[in-house]
């Protein structure tokens, strides 16, 4: 065993973080992510440990099934973008006759597949193993499942279009974009258990009156209408919002002819 | 050469197209047209500017200045109804390897909205003489069988013009000549036009019927690749080839007349 040998590969390794900032980004950023969620979810169970708390607590389970709707839409819109990056099939589908809106569309609906197979899994293996069933939820499952979905796709051009500037360097935010959100929007503890100054910033996202309106379906057989009102709401400015941020990128990495470089890598 | 001028329809054209990088100019007011019928060669070494023009000619990449047209039409403002009618192929990119061969021309099919596509990707299949490859992993092909492939999908359209960015590079001569002859015979049949690069002086040869020489960014000269050999203090395209590329230039001294 050579130490030349191994200091020359870490070497390269060292190079490689120096070279792309994302990774330490990473480094970082995943463990806070888990400090943030889990502290959040330990206050929370502190606040709510009697009795009636202990059948409530099965909201975790639907929480998870929520969250996924949301993480899977993203990834629907994110890696369908990217498999065509890996297989560097990019600019045969650029070159073919295919309107933004086109490409866009599809792959909200591979969002939408991925959703539906997740979702049938997710609901089975929680109602056979943990006794919790989705549909107890009843037809609120239905504005909560859309509001999500979309928020996924909004989420899902958002980070394409970051990876579209920044290049393969920025790939993992496929990943990380939808866990960026996750400590703010009460998916697993309500937001007055969150530390009050983070509080106003999670009403700024559509997922958190979905995640509050679960627990509140769950708790008490309804929701307020205004939480719903207040997701559809959010949902049109972000999804406006990043429709136009994916199409100023393309149209920049046009512009300075950066998409045939990212195309090709 | 024939000094007549070209009465066939004009399917491409660029006008003093400029694109620059960084204050670097890699394309300096360049300006061709392309005919219903013709293959016309792009060369220059690399960096000439061949892949940004070619860039440019299907949108990918935006001019600084210039305008482009296709079929009579303004490409940035036509560029769906242009695509409809154009194809592409690059040694570059790939059909995703993980599909069958058929289920990737399938779906390009789809989005060219080629009428009974099964069939027609059968007859290419045919054409190239690949039928063997239709149900086999893209991604298991050899570089000779995928360039085929990718050819099957640049001819689905039936296009009517056609950008091919070095079509053989990376083929063994006897799979080359193969593409090349199909590629000729295409052409000849449907009467397409194709933009065409190589570093692959053979490949001009025998499939261009006028070239144009790049070299940073501007046009050192253009006709058929025997005139440009005659013009030339070279003996053949390969040595013209070389001579731009180190000088720039096409002659050193004019060509001493044999008869003199």
């Amino acid at each position: 065993m050579s130490i030349r040998i191994i200091s020359a590969l870490v070497l390269r390794y060292l190079f490689l973080y120096t070279r792309t900032p994302m990774r330490l980004v990473e480094l970082v950023f995943w463990p806070l992510v888990d400090l943030v969620v889990w502290g959040n979810v330990t206050v929370f169970i502190q606040k709510n440990s009697d009795a009636e708390f202990g059948g409530f607590i099965l909201f975790f389970l639907g929480a998870m099934i929520l969250w996924d709707v949301l993480f899977r839409a993203q990834q629907g819109v994110a890696i369908s973008f990217l498999e065509d990056v890996w297989t560097r099939n990019l600019l045969n589908v650029f070159v073919a006759p295919v309107r933004t809106v086109e490409y866009l569309s599809a792959t909200f609906f591979v969002g939408f597949l991925r959703i539906l197979v997740t979702c049938v899994v997710m609901g089975l293996v929680s109602w056979i193993g943990y006794s919790f069933n989705i549909f107890q939820l009843h037809w609120w499952l239905v504005p909560f499942f859309l509001n999500l979905m979309v928020f996924g796709w909004s989420l899902g051009m958002i980070s394409t279009a970051l990876i579209l500037r920044w290049g393969q360097a920025a790939e993992s935010l496929a990943w990380a974009v939808p866990f960026f959100i996750q400590p703010v929007v009460a998916v697993f503890y309500r937001v007055e258990d969150m530390p009050a100054w983070s509080q106003p910033f999670a009403w700024l996202f559509p997922a958190t009156p979905i995640f509050e309106g679960m627990r509140e379906v769950m708790k008490t057989g309804t929701m307020n209408w205004n939480h719903l009102w207040l997701a559809a709401g959010l949902n049109v400015i972000y999804l406006t919002i990043a429709g136009w941020l994916f199409v100023w990128v393309l149209n920049m990495t046009r512009k300075r002819g950066l998409l045939t470089k990212f195309a090709t890598q | 050469m024939s000094d007549a001028p070209d009465t066939r329809e004009v399917i491409l054209e660029a006008r003093e197209l400029t694109r620059e990088f960084d204050g670097v100019k890699a394309l300096d007011r360049f300006s061709f047209t392309l005919h219903r019928g013709e293959v016309l060669g792009l060369l220059g070494a690399n960096g000439a500017g061949k892949t940004t023009a070619m860039n440019c000619l299907l949108g990918l990449t935006l001019p600084t200045s210039g305008d482009l047209f296709a079929f009579g039409l303004p490409l940035q403002a036509n560029r769906i109804k242009i695509l409809r009618r154009s194809n592409f192929s690059s040694a570059y990119t790939a059909l995703p390897g993980n599909l069958l061969v058929w289920q990737n021309l399938l779906v390009f099919a789809r989005i060219y909205g080629v009428p009974n596509p099964k069939k027609k990707i059968a007859e290419l299949l045919e054409l190239l003489e690949i039928p063997h490859l239709n149900k086999r992993v893209t991604g298991q092909l050899s570089a000779g069988e995928s360039t085929r492939v990718n050819l099957c999908k640049a001819f689905l359209n039936d296009p009517e013009l056609l950008m091919l960015d070095e079509p053989t590079a990376s083929l063994d001569p006897d799979i080359a000549d193969k593409v090349r002859k199909v590629v000729r015979k295409v052409q000849r049949e449907r009467n397409i036009g194709i933009l065409y690069t190589s570093h692959n002086m053979r490949d001009i040869e025998e499939v261009c019927d006028r070239v144009i020489f790049l070299h940073k960014g501007k046009i050192v000269c253009e006709g058929t690749p025997a005139d440009i050999v005659a013009q030339s203090s070279s003996d053949n395209l390969e040595d013209v080839f070389i001579k731009i590329a180190r000088d720039g230039e096409i002659l050193d001294e004019p060509k001493k007349d044999p008869a003199s």
